[in-house]
């Protein structure tokens, strides 16, 4: 039994291109929660503090404010933000039944992945909407 | 063989338990004033002003913000984890996060409770 002795050891191929790597869905939300979480770290924080500062300093800052807000550009970023606000909280309210064993299973956490990505994006819109 | 580290996670139920307390009072916080748009179809500056005038709504808004600032804090550290491998640039790191969400929440007070 020499194959026992010393078993084969086939070369595994180790494929961690992420350009090629196929992810399934839950993945891309799970990757989009972080990104979604830096962003809202990075640049959420200090323009929400800096908006509600603005916003409360005097009427005039105020309608500075909401005169800057006004601009194409910075609904822009106001929409991204949502964006990540909204994926963030949709991924987080995922991650909380899960964590409470609701669809562990592999088919109902792909279904929820397919969820939270759609339910956002709508979430997204209807800010857009609200925005334009 | 002890694997613990410094700058690595706090190997304890706390922070799991934090990152998930911390995001429902934020969700909590975020249903009150969507209800507060809603119920008065929108917010202009004269409510505005007059929901931070009043001390329970500064109150829950200074929650909302440690809530914010702790979870932001959990959630960086665990990118750094994953991608910050030399321990001294991690240390950096980590303690210019740390500074930067504790100026965040002066800047918090300020706003909040500073002079109007």
């Amino acid at each position: 039994m020499r194959a026992l002795e010393r078993p084969v050891i086939k070369p595994r191929p180790v494929y961690l291109n992420l350009v090629k790597i196929r992810m399934p869905v839950a993945s891309i939300v799970s990757f989009l929660h972080r990104v979604s979480g830096a962003a809202l770290l990075v640049f959420g924080i200090p323009l929400l503090l800096a908006g509600v500062s603005a916003s409360l300093a005097s009427p005039e800052s105020y309608a500075d404010l909401t005169q800057t807000l006004a601009h194409p550009l910075a609904k822009l970023v106001l929409l991204g933000l949502a964006w990540a606000f909204l994926h963030h909280l949709c991924a987080g309210i995922r991650h909380l039944l899960l964590d409470l064993q609701v669809g562990i299973e592999l088919a109902p956490a792909r279904r929820s992945s397919v969820i939270v990505f759609v339910v956002s994006l709508a979430l997204t819109l209807v800010v857009g909407v609200k925005l334009w | 063989m002890t694997r613990r580290q410094a700058v690595g996670a706090h190997y304890g139920l706390m922070d799991w338990l934090i990152q998930r307390v911390s995001a429902v009072l934020m969700t909590l916080y975020s249903l009150l004033l969507l209800v507060i748009a809603l119920v008065n179809g929108g917010i202009g500056y004269e409510l505005w002003r007059s929901l931070f005038a009043n001390g329970a709504f500064t109150v829950a808004s200074f929650l909302f913000m440690v809530a914010l600032l702790y979870h932001a804090w959990i959630g960086a550290r665990e990118i750094y984890m994953d991608y910050l491998k030399p321990v001294g640039l991690r240390l950096t790191v980590q303690a210019a996060t740390i500074v930067l969400l504790v100026a965040y929440l002066g800047w918090t007070v300020q706003i909040l409770w500073g002079a109007k």
